[in-house]
């Protein structure tokens, strides 16, 4: 039996398509989640073969979710649905994304859940523009996803193959590109050093400091809920003039 | 796909109505193309074009400049006066002349103006008040002249504005129905038909009235309550998707219910508000509406909360620009349109000239 999750922030959305499943039968609805941190919950917990999921959700939309998704073991087969969105219907057409329009037939339904099928990692490299940036960082940990709110990263070091992600709670490592991340949060976070991204939001001020190992005086960030400090680099000695 | 077809429906609508209205074409607009005299950003034009004028003759017989300011002077206080008089009597005749064809009107106009100016040279002359007056036969002349020639601009500029008037309705058109909100309302009345049948058939009829209203032909101003009233419905239509999500504050108490305003213009800002707004938020929010009167003008303010963070509002601006540009149509410089983002929430203020249902 097909186990099968729902994700629509709408409670009229979510109650029509439960209709929809009741009346084709055969499958079992594992969940509803409301938007697209919990679907990721939910599905990690429950396991489905199949996700619908709304593109436009509150916390995280439908396309960052789907990206988390893929890093689950089993990954669900995704089924996007919308109300409307020529950008997302077209990239969706070119890249061959199984995806709905509400209001949805019945029959498209069932002929959806038939051939679907996980989305491919270049599918999903084509749908990320669609959601340039990600409201959250996924985590794997022991065989669980942990999501780690941008907004409370205090700021994301590149060492060796990792990249340590600080919070004010702890640290998590992560395998991404440090450019990468750069470019995709531009607009939160600046680089004070060559292995150092540190978001705006937490920089209380600069200090000049003596180092000890070179012998001469150094500018240092000073961080928001953290009591170590990160080193500007003379090559970026001019942000700190800006700010 | 579905553009296509709106705008496919769209076409076939608007001929339908070219029919109907070929009746009532013709005076609406005459009444149109003569310049509103009641328009405060029209007056200023008028005191515009014909101070140009004048300082435009004063240059011209002057020698240097003292003797350019002193021309100015002199003609300025007999000229200004009869300008000033000339407004005013148009001002108070204008419910007279849009009654008028095109034609009649500005005929009737340009004797108004003659006359009021020969009066004025006659009290003039009666009571001494200035020793080197021009010749009357001269000076009607040229105020006929001026006259002719303000007439003709707001003609042309009349025309200038037309297509863009039509434009505009369209544009408007396209972008009120976001087809966002067609698609989800209709799968949320869709989910209702099986378990609450009653309140689908409110939603449906809900749903016909706002349509009726988006495709009307929206040229002609209507009271301000009968745009709430089609707000509620719209607003009841998006609480069946949103419930507890959408709350409405309405601050509506010393608000003129027969104000004349151009319609959805409340609407597509609620609309906005929605969309960007409430939508992006898992908990929901507050739409605050405030209207009021103040000096003879009505201020309607929309406060909703914003985050920068995930809104994309390209939409958002066309919507604005939308409404801005009906405004201006409807009542030139008298109505503004002001937005501001602070303290994570957005607001739209705009203020109109308190129009009452008969002029």
């Amino acid at each position: 039996m097909l186990k099968i999750l729902i994700a629509d922030d709408e409670a009229p959305a979510r109650s029509r398509l439960r209709d929809l499943l009741t009346d084709i039968g055969n499958l079992q609805i594992v969940g509803e989640a409301k938007n697209g941190k919990e679907a990721l919950q939910l599905a990690e917990d429950m396991q489905p073969d199949i996700i619908l999921l709304d593109i436009r959700m509150p916390e995280m939309d439908g396309i960052e979710a789907a990206q988390h998704l893929q890093k689950l073991v089993r990954p669900p087969a995704v089924i996007f649905t919308t109300a409307f969105d020529n950008y997302a219907i077209q990239a969706f057409d070119m890249n061959a994304v199984d995806y709905l329009l509400k209001p949805i037939r019945q029959e498209r339904l069932q002929t959806a859940l038939q051939k679907t099928r996980a989305l491919l990692p270049q599918q999903l490299a084509a749908l990320q523009p669609l959601s340039p940036q990600r409201t959250h960082l996924t985590i794997t940990e022991r065989g669980r996803i942990l999501l780690v709110p941008i907004a409370d990263i205090i700021y994301l070091r590149a060492e060796l193959k990792y990249i340590t992600v600080r919070t004010a709670e702890r640290e998590y490592l992560i395998e991404e590109s440090l450019t990468h991340l750069e470019h995709e949060f531009d607009n939160l976070f600046i680089r004070l050093h060559r292995n150092c991204l540190v978001s705006t939001a937490y920089i209380l001020g600069y200090e000049k400091r003596s180092n000890e190992e070179q012998g001469e005086k150094q500018w240092v960030a000073l961080l928001k809920n953290v009591p170590e400090t990160v080193t500007v680099s003379r090559r970026q000695q001019h942000l700190i003039r800006m700010s | 796909m579905c553009k296509y077809n709106a705008k496919q429906m769209l076409f076939r609508y608007s001929n339908l109505k070219q029919g109907n209205q070929h009746a009532d074409k013709t005076d609406m607009r005459n009444a149109n193309r003569l310049p509103n005299m009641r328009n405060l950003g029209i007056a200023l034009r008028i005191l515009i074009i014909a101070n140009t004028v004048l300082i435009l003759i004063a240059y011209t017989l002057s020698t240097s400049l003292t003797d350019f300011l002193e021309r100015i002077a002199t003609i300025s206080m007999y000229a200004q006066p009869m300008l000033l008089t000339s407004l005013l009597v148009l001002y108070s005749g204008y419910p007279l002349i849009i009654k008028l064809n095109y034609r009649q009107g500005i005929i009737t106009i340009l004797i108004m103006v003659m006359l009021c100016n020969a009066i004025i040279y006659s009290l003039f002359t009666q009571f001494w008040l200035f020793n080197d007056l021009p010749q009357l036969s001269r000076m009607l002349v040229c105020v006929f002249a001026v006259s002719a020639l303000t007439l003709y601009y707001f003609n042309l500029r009349q025309r200038a504005y037309s297509p863009a008037i039509a434009e505009a309705r369209l544009q408007a058109l396209q972008a009120r129905i976001r087809p966002h909100f067609l698609f989800n309302s209709i799968n949320a009345v869709l989910s209702l038909i099986r378990s609450q049948p009653k309140q689908a058939e409110t939603a449906l009829e809900d749903m016909a009235d706002l349509f009726r209203v988006l495709m009307a032909d929206n040229r002609e101003l209507v009271p301000l309550a009968q745009e709430i009233a089609l707000c509620r419905q719209y607003l009841a239509l998006e609480k069946l998707r949103l419930n507890e999500r959408l709350n409405i504050q309405w601050q509506i108490d010393n608000m003129p219910p027969d104000a004349l305003i151009p319609p959805l213009i409340l609407q597509p800002l609620l609309e906005n508000a929605v969309y960007h707004g409430i939508e992006p938020l898992a908990g929901g929010g507050i739409i605050n509406i405030q209207i009021y009167t103040r000096q003879n003008e009505i201020h309607l303010i929309l406060t909703n909360p914003y985050n920068t963070q995930n809104n994309h509002h390209n939409g958002n601006k066309m919507a604005l620009n939308n409404i801005k540009e009906r405004l201006t149509l409807h009542f030139d410089l008298e109505a503004t349109l002001k937005s501001k983002q602070e303290n994570g929430e957005y607001e739209v203020h705009i203020t109109l000239p308190h129009q009452k249902q008969n002029l």
